[in-house]
């Protein structure tokens, strides 16, 4: 196996058992073995199987998702910058879930809001690789995905502005800065289909990612089946990134943060990168997510906002390194 | 037989023809130069032959089978294609990226077979890049990237080559040593369809050329046959003497018609 993704895997298990150990509520670690193995008092197998491990794996299988999709749309659009949050994916993916609530379909079954969220990924993915497809030029990608990131959050803050009781309120701004606060295993098994599906759609056309690295053109010449490639990493990426919002609101910067720091250490092949990219991606979220909750703040800070600090300086960084193309 | 087969491939955009009415045919054995001025519509002729691109009317057949029937794989493992604009973004190590030219063969970076890496070494020596397999792509000269390229589309190791312009960023000494590799591929069976600007190369080392003119193949034949001062005013615009020399025809371009 390669060194990446055992280093990886250590760190992984790592931060897992330190989410299923830490949180507001005081618990030695043999009492949270013991609860996990149920030998314990009902509280505590409360605060690990309901709490704490649900939170854990929401925010592993959200930075994955991310890390992914990052990686994939990076690959398919041959651009370092590409992903879900910068490209607009993110907040649509959020706004469609927050329309759900704000109508109360919500309630209608558990599928509606995945599917809604999902909906919404598709949708906007499917924009912008168009619009990348057409003008084949990074900034014009990089402008239309802030414009319909910028839309979305006009929309939602529409909503917000239109929202009947402070509740609602909550409910949005909850979507709209990203959260694994409060996550049960029904709202886990409700979203994974859609993201193992995803996650599937991407490994298995993951080989066409090396040849676009020479280009559309090169590519085609070499073999590549360009419309299957590209729809591929667009349903792909849609259901993933859909799914992660489904779980816990747009978080960004995951998927350009992980892809970026493994890409060195894989050749800075974009079909290799895909898996790396998800373990890091869902090894970053697992950290923050147990910064936000044992940093003393007096009301927890939301992990889209950390995952966005920590973030956005990257952006910036790759944005202003960048040499070829 | 001939490897490829077009004819009567026309394209149009908004109403302006790009080619028109052209047809060629590909013989293993020959290096086959393909000239024109700019925007006579070289580019898209190739673009047609290989069905990248959809011919409005007329056809192109790989090998007997209309390209369109092909599946992409198919097509590249008979032809390797060499564009003309070769974007890369990542860094990558030489050898990968000349790897990628085993792709129509399922090759994964990382992942080669024997075969594949055979003929990966085998195209990175061709091209004089050893000693380079492991720098990275952001770090090579123009003419090296250019080199590069090249020894990705032959590591493909096709029936034919058709390159678009592979020696515009390469120093005198390595434009003539690639005409002098696609000249001994030729001689060893191959077919290498070129797209040159220096007409002096192509006099040199084409067994045939093409020429075009405002999206027509206006003349197809060799170099002797070909290349005269009346022909060279009309389709590029200059003024030139064709002299010969015993066996060796000399080129003299004496400025703007």
């Amino acid at each position: 196996m390669n060194r990446v993704v055992s280093i990886l895997l250590v760190g992984l298990a790592g931060a897992l058992v330190l989410s299923v150990a830490l949180g507001s509520v005081p618990l030695p670690l043999d009492r949270v073995l013991a609860a996990l193995a149920f030998q314990s008092s009902q509280g505590d197998e409360l605060v690990v199987w309901q709490i704490r491990l649900p939170r854990a794996l929401a925010a592993a299988f959200v930075g994955a998702a991310l890390g992914m999709s990052g990686a994939a749309l990076q690959g398919l659009l041959r651009n370092p910058l590409a992903e879900p949050g910068i490209l607009g994916v993110s907040a649509t993916a959020a706004l469609f879930a927050t329309f759900v609530l704000y109508f109360g379909l919500a309630t209608a079954g558990p599928l509606v809001l995945p599917l809604a969220a999902v909906a919404g990924a598709l949708i906007a993915t499917l924009l912008v690789a168009l619009a990348a497809i057409r003008t084949r030029s990074v900034v014009t990608l990089i402008l239309i995905g802030v414009g319909l990131s910028s839309f979305s959050a006009a929309i939602m803050a529409l909503l917000m502005n239109l929202a009947p009781n402070p509740f609602s309120l909550a409910d949005m701004v909850n979507w709209m800065l990203g959260t694994v606060d409060n996550r049960s295993f029904d709202d886990l098994i409700f979203a994974l289909p859609f993201m193992a599906i995803g996650v599937v759609v991407l490994l298995a056309s993951r080989r066409g990612l090396s040849a676009l690295a020479l280009g559309d053109e090169a590519a085609e010449g070499m073999g590549l089946d360009l419309r299957r490639q590209r729809l591929a990493v667009i349903i792909g990426a849609g259901l993933a990134t859909g799914a992660a919002v489904a779980l816990a609101g747009a978080i960004g910067f995951v998927g350009i943060v992980a892809p970026h720091l493994v890409r060195p250490f894989l050749r800075y092949d974009p079909a290799r990168l895909l898996v790396p990219s998800a373990m890091l991606g869902a090894l970053i979220l697992m950290l923050a997510d147990i910064g936000v909750r044992v940093l003393p703040t007096d009301s927890e800070l939301k992990l889209g906002v950390v995952a966005s600090l920590l973030g956005a300086p990257v952006f910036i960084w790759i944005a202003a390194r960048r040499r070829l193309a | 037989m001939s490897i490829l087969q077009a004819s009567g491939l026309s394209y149009a955009v908004d109403g302006k023809p790009l080619v028109v009415d052209a047809g060629f045919s590909l013989e293993p054995g020959e290096l086959t130069a393909l000239i024109g001025p700019n925007g006579s519509g070289k580019t898209t002729l190739l673009r047609l032959a290989l069905g990248l691109l959809q011919a409005e009317a007329g056809s192109a057949s790989i090998d007997g089978e209309p390209v369109a029937r092909l599946s992409p794989v198919e097509r590249a493992r008979k032809i390797a294609y060499l564009p003309q604009a070769r974007p890369l973004v990542w860094p990558q190590p030489v050898r990968d990226v000349v790897s990628l030219g085993r792709f129509a063969y399922g090759a994964a970076l990382g992942r080669l077979s024997a075969g594949d890496e055979a003929a990966v070494s085998h195209a990175i020596g061709a091209c004089q890049l050893d000693g380079f397999e492991e720098r990275a792509a952001d770090t090579l000269s123009g003419g090296e990237l250019a080199r590069v390229h090249l020894a990705r589309a032959l590591a493909a190791e096709t029936p034919l080559v058709i390159a678009d312009e592979p020696v515009a960023a390469l120093d005198p000494r390595y434009q003539h040593q690639t005409m002098r590799l696609f000249a001994s591929m030729a001689q060893g069976g191959h077919g290498v369809l070129t797209v040159v600007h220096d007409l002096d190369l192509a006099l040199r080392y084409a067994n045939r050329v093409l020429w075009m003119h405002e999206g027509r193949i206006v003349a197809d034949g060799t170099p002797e046959d070909t290349f005269t001062s009346e022909r060279l005013r009309r389709v590029f615009g200059i003024q030139a003497e064709i002299s010969r020399n015993g066996a060796s025809f000399r080129l003299d371009i004496l400025g703007p018609a």
